[in-house]
């Protein structure tokens, strides 16, 4: 029987064991929609705006592991993905993301809402395709949700020319076979025994977890490394949840704004063993002063990772999981060491570290530091709920002071920083988790920038909770002017522009909650997280506040600064009523 | 450092804008490029002349291995290998000079493959420095049209010497 390739895609979609999709209408989709109002097993969800449902289905994939789907129409409605696609593709994220087309024989005339998605995404998904037979439509799928998933996973876009959802054709459900495609799994048993003599033979290692750990699902072998080898565990900003942030060998995060403990570590250890991260720049800093001492051991399933920004003594590629699993056998096995004779010094001066430099800010009674509000997040859901950020101070405060203990619990845009992230992903991660206490940690500036999917929270019940840190600034751009451009606020300060985020709430029918005294804070997450519906949460926070420690952009990551005692006499706060 | 890297590549549209992509976004460079379809017509093979150092010529392997399209990536440089170019000039030479076309074009071992009353065009096939060796000379004879094609290249076989 012949089938129309709408129903190929239909099809195709529950044969991959995929329930929900997130997207928006158009023209040219029109025959996928059509199908998709009598379908019960597959829901799409309706977002206001297709940037937003790109995050959804990102937030969604991050906190499951499994793919997220999007359905777009063709022109602005493709081109409003490509933030979305590209947080997704620097974060190694998996998704499939549909976008209609023009038919086939407009292709090319500047049609009523053509874009050339395919050719604007190319570099910033893994793959895409662009359908032009109904035939080949089943194989295309296939091979984009095997291409998403499989290796470094990331996003795979497929075009869909009207006229091929349109025509007929016999279904089939092919064997694929991508001859070009082939990544690594099983890492080099010579290199990893060299990797286990090198970790015998250091007295000062450093683990650095990423976010490939969590993606591979090696937080078991990760931590069984930690443990046998006594190493401490500094985790990437993607990587926070791969390692327990409570562990005692846990260091916190390094970089730009991670611990002075984790970044003195990396700086006097003579072994960094890095797993499935790839030394961005908010990690080493001055690429050249990274790590004078160490060597380093690399292992990483995107063989590009390795030795792109720095130098590695032992590269492995392949899955961080397989490796790992091999390396601990043969530090079992092989190496036997007394491990905790050779780790006492280094532990006992990262101890030190640890006391000379604890993560801390100043409390103040009067008025709400930003980083009190996540302390106070973290300690009433005990760390069980999934967090998202938005991206600057509110994506560092919830870094630095949240613990995560378990993957796939922080769901943030590392790679790309994209603002506007948060939110919607929490309602694609609330949809996966109905039951879970899911919260984005947000600031006053990156709600704005997919403020609309109110509407999507609150028409499908996802109780999604929205934490504003309201300082009325555009805060970490703040405090680089602060710091580096003579306090000179070029286009920073929201000040009476910030909405009333409470009336918005209510606007939308969610629940809008306020606290301006740090007295207020606890009792209003407390309300907030009883309620059944979305709540918007505002917190009027010290807009003085900086995230510190800092390491200034190109220095090594030891040159750190960190709150100074305030000199000058507390300027009046201006609150916005 | 220059290389010269052989990619085989699925023969579908779009391959070779996401190779030349991969250069442009990456910032690297391509000095020469040449695009033909193998003995199987599903494939293609690219030749590809860029410069960098080690590291540069390692990321820009490994970032080409990454592109789906790419089935296999070998970096003749290091390797024995034979390289070939060809350009198609035409030459405008004086009367007097005429002869001296013809002697070049014959020492070079090129041929004539046009001519009119004014005009030579002279094909030449060789390596680089054979070809710039050619152009310098023909400069002086008047060079009225010039074209080049990228490079091609083929690794030697290795030859047992009789005992």
């Amino acid at each position: 029987m012949k089938i129309s390739g709408a129903e190929i895609i239909v099809e195709c979609l529950k044969r991959e064991g995929v329930r929900h999709i997130f997207g928006y209408p158009g023209g040219v989709v029109l025959n996928i929609f059509d199908l998709l109002y009598d379908e019960k097993d597959l829901q799409l969800i309706l977002t206001r705006h297709e940037q937003g449902a790109v995050h959804a289905a990102d937030g969604y994939a991050r906190a499951t592991g499994r793919p997220g789907v999007v359905l777009v129409t063709s022109g602005p409605g493709a081109t409003n993905t490509v933030t979305g696609i590209a947080t997704a593709s620097m974060d190694s994220v998996p998704l499939v993301v549909f976008s209609g087309q023009v038919p086939t024989l407009l292709i090319g005339n500047d049609a009523f809402q053509e874009a050339d998605i395919v050719g604007i995404t190319r570099p910033c998904t893994k793959y895409n395709y662009l359908a032009k037979d109904v035939k080949d439509l089943s194989r295309i799928i296939k091979e984009a949700f095997h291409i998403a998933t499989t290796g470094r996973p990331g996003p795979v876009l497929i075009d869909l020319p009207k006229d091929v959802t349109g025509s007929k054709t016999e279904f089939t459900w092919p064997e694929i076979d991508i001859r070009s495609y082939n990544p690594t799994y099983e890492g080099n048993k010579w290199m990893i025994t060299q990797a286990a003599h090198l970790i015998a033979k250091s007295k000062k290692s450093v683990i650095i977890s990423g976010g490939g750990v969590i993606i591979s699902g090696a937080s078991k072998e990760i931590r069984e490394l930690a443990e046998h080898t006594d190493i401490p565990v500094t985790m990437t900003l993607m990587g926070l949840g791969s390692f327990p942030g409570t562990h005692h060998l846990s260091l916190g995060m390094p970089g730009m704004h991670g611990t002075y403990y984790a970044n003195k570590a990396i700086q006097e250890s003579d072994l960094i063993i890095a797993v499935g991260m790839r030394f961005d720049d908010r990690v080493t800093g001055k690429v050249d002063a990274f790590a004078p001492h160490a060597k380093i051991v690399h292992i990483d399933i995107d063989p590009t990772s390795i030795r792109k920004n720095v130098r590695v003594d032992v590269p492995i590629v392949g899955d961080v999981k397989r490796v790992l699993t091999v390396l601990n056998k043969v530090l079992k096995e092989e190496v036997k060491e007394q491990w905790e004779e050779v780790r006492r010094a280094w532990l006992k001066q990262i101890d030190a570290w640890k006391a000379e430099r604890p993560m801390t800010y100043t409390y103040s009674n009067e008025v709400i530091k930003p980083q009190f509000v996540v302390e106070k997040i973290y300690e009433i859901t005990k760390g069980d709920a999934i967090i998202t950020t938005e991206v600057g101070q509110n994506q560092m405060w919830t870094a630095q002071f949240y613990k995560f203990d378990k993957p796939r619990t922080l769901l943030s845009s590392g790679g790309l920083g994209t603002m506007g992230y948060g939110f919607p992903a929490a309602i694609g991660a609330q949809l996966a988790f109905p039951n879970k206490l899911v919260i984005d940690i947000a600031g006053d500036g990156s709600i704005q920038m997919n403020i609309q999917e109110l509407a999507t929270a609150v028409i499908n019940k996802l109780p999604v909770k929205v934490a504003i840190l309201n300082n009325r600034y555009l805060g970490m751009v703040r405090q680089w002017q602060e710091l580096f451009y003579q306090e000179r606020y070029s286009h920073t300060k929201l000040d009476e522009s910030v909405p009333d985020f409470v009336k918005i709430a209510e606007a939308y029918n969610a629940v809008g909650l306020r606290a301006t005294k740090p007295s207020e804070v606890e009792p209003v997450l407390k309300e907030a997280f009883k309620t059944k519906k979305p709540v918007f949460m505002d917190f009027i926070v010290d807009w003085k506040e900086k995230v510190y420690p800092m390491v200034p952009p190109g220095a090594p990551i030891d040159q750190m600064m960190f709150e100074e005692p305030e000199k000058k006499p507390e300027k009046k706060l201006k609150v916005v009523k | 450092m220059r290389h010269t890297i052989s990619v085989l590549v699925e023969n579908k549209f779009g391959v070779l804008s996401r190779v030349s992509g991969l250069f442009s976004g990456r910032g690297y460079n391509i000095e020469s490029l040449s695009v033909g379809e193998t003995i199987d017509p599903q494939i293609s093979l690219m030749t590809i002349v860029t410069g960098g150092d080690d590291w540069v010529i390692e990321q820009i392997t490994k970032q080409l291995n990454k592109l789906i399209d790419v089935i296999k990536i070998t970096d003749m440089t290091e390797l024995d290998h034979v390289e070939r170019e060809m350009v198609l000039i035409k030459v405008t030479p004086r009367q007097q000079d005429k002869a001296e076309v013809l002697n070049l074009t014959e020492i070079f071992r090129g041929r004539i493959v046009d001519s009119s009353q004014r005009t030579y065009t002279i094909e030449i096939t060789g390596d680089e420095k054979k070809i710039e060796a050619f152009v310098e000379l023909m400069k002086p004879m008047g060079i009225k049209e010039f074209v080049r094609t990228g490079k091609v290249a083929i690794a030697r076989e290795g030859v047992k010497k009789k005992q």
